[in-house]
């Protein structure tokens, strides 16, 4: 059975197509993928991920907790900011990648993927060996994205403080039409700019609905996953299940900045010895220099034809009209620049390894 | 939805319109909405002899690849070459514009070819 988000007959009002995601029946589309990514480059659109999961870390040793499961370095945060990490695992890969949110001095939101709420969950608990309060609230909260270049505009509509000194990967805990204890957070998965908006549950509509009346001069529409994705491949951003997973580490995935070594964590020596030795592979984005669209599983090959790797993720990239992806080849061929070919339905097409993100802003 | 009674239908979504020995196929406004945007249809049979059941081209939308299947067997003598530039004339009018390939075939249409209204039943709209 398909869990549903709390706005889920609001999606099908708007005539969304839906598919199952991580155990949710999900927004895929609206109107047009194409469309719909063009509205949140140019303009402004929301999307509800409310299926992503919330936890709360608190307690005098909340940070001790998160010290010693995340490998960014959340000692470095400030009440009010927020940090991309990943829970690294035993055995070189990576259980999830997550954002981390100072809210107070001694409580921390862990924002973590729909897919692994629970293998998350009972990770930490399993690690929680300092006493520190946890809390799952994921079915308590929505999430709303909305992002573009015109998404402050809409929301500074709404809210009393002030969006334009809430600097990147920094959130406040403020009113948003009427409500109170919203957390606008200025991150997002799009490249496009704009605030992802947690809110409870039972103030899902009225903010949701708030959204859409302070948009409508801009145009504002409702954007599904399809959409999230191609937008999030432009950038290069990785999704977990394609492009990281339990087997890829933190340094193939080139999340080596945010795998600091300044304090210890889970498998921090292999990842050390990995940093400093090098990798075998690396994760690398391509864009293709002819017609055709890369997939997840398609063999990336070298000049000659010979297998060096495979796509995680692709699509056509509709700002740029082109086959983009991401996929791991032999460190080898990983720097910028290299051709390549990436093997669609036994032709090998040319491709060349960009550095990111693949859409030049 | 809309499937028009002139035509015949397949199970892998397919439609097909007789003309004398001459079948013109693409996909149903079911498929293409499933599909949702579709940015490349690439066929690369032309000419050739293509039996019932195999695939004949892929059509690629912004999300999926799917194959295409040959609703009959026979020569496939064009390809609907203005969806090399404009593929979303597949969405717009999938069947008008967006016709993919005709087909020369001999002998009888299969059996299994689906009325507008049995295709209609079987994708439940």
């Amino acid at each position: 059975m398909l869990k549903k988000v709390a706005l889920h007959d609001v999606h099908l009002a708007l005539g969304a197509k839906m598919m199952a995601f991580a155990g949710y029946d999900m927004p895929v589309r609206y109107s047009s993928d194409l469309e719909e990514h063009k509205t949140v480059r140019e303009r402004v659109g929301i999307f509800d991920v409310s299926h992503m999961g919330e936890f709360f870390v608190s307690g005098p040793n909340a940070l001790e907790l998160i010290q010693k499961v995340t490998s960014n370095d959340a000692s470095k945060l400030v009440v009010g900011q927020a940090q991309y990490s990943c829970f690294p695992n035993e055995t070189g890969g990576i259980v999830d990648d997550l954002l981390v949110y100072k809210m107070e001095d001694q409580k921390y939101m862990l924002v973590v993927n729909a897919s692994n709420i629970r293998k998350d969950w009972n990770w930490i608990n399993q690690h929680n060996d300092f006493g520190a309060t946890l809390e799952d609230q994921s079915d308590d909260y929505s999430l709303f994205a909305v992002q573009g270049p015109k998404a402050t505009d809409v929301l500074q509509k709404l809210t009393s403080i002030e969006l334009d000194k809430i600097k990147f990967y920094h959130f406040a805990v403020a009113d948003l039409t009427g409500v109170d204890e919203v957390i606008l957070s200025c991150t997002g998965y799009t490249g496009a700019g704009g605030f992802e908006v947690y809110v409870k549950n039972e103030h899902a509509r009225q903010v949701w609905d708030a959204i859409f009346e302070a948009g409508k001069e801009f145009d504002i529409k409702p954007i599904g996953l399809g959409a999230r994705d191609t937008l999030r491949l432009e950038m290069g951003y990785c999704l977990y299940g394609n492009d990281i997973t339990d087997e890829t580490s933190p340094i193939e995935a080139g999340l080596g900045w945010i795998t600091k070594f300044t304090k210890p964590f889970i498998n921090h020596e292999q990842l050390l010895q990995q940093k400093e030795n090098g990798v075998e592979k690396r994760l690398v984005g391509f864009i293709l220099r002819e017609k055709g669209i890369p997939r997840a599983h398609y063999t990336i090959v070298n000049m000659e034809g010979i297998p060096i790797g495979e796509v995680t993720s692709g699509t056509i990239s509709p700002s740029m009209g082109i086959g983009i992806g991401l996929g791991y080849v032999k460190s080898e061929y990983a720097k910028p620049g290299t051709h390549i070919g990436i093997t669609v339905r036994n032709k090998n097409l040319e491709a060349i390894i960009e550095k990111l993100p693949l859409l030049k802003l | 939805m809309d499937f028009p009674n002139e035509l015949k239908y397949t199970q892998d979504h397919e439609w097909v319109k007789i003309e004398g020995n001459i079948a013109t196929i693409g996909i149903t406004e079911f498929a293409q909405k499933e599909l949702g945007d579709i940015v490349y249809v690439e066929v690369e049979t032309v000419g050739e002899n293509i039996d019932s059941g195999e695939v004949f081209g892929t059509v690629e939308a912004v999300k999926t690849v799917s194959d295409l299947f040959m609703p009959i067997s026979g020569e496939i003598v064009e390809f609907n070459e203005e969806l090399e530039a404009s593929p979303e004339l597949v969405n717009e009018d999938p069947y008008g514009q967006g016709w993919m390939i005709k087909v020369k075939f001999d002998g009888d249409l299969p059996a299994e070819l689906l009325t507008a209204e049995a295709y209609s039943e079987l994708v439940g709209a």
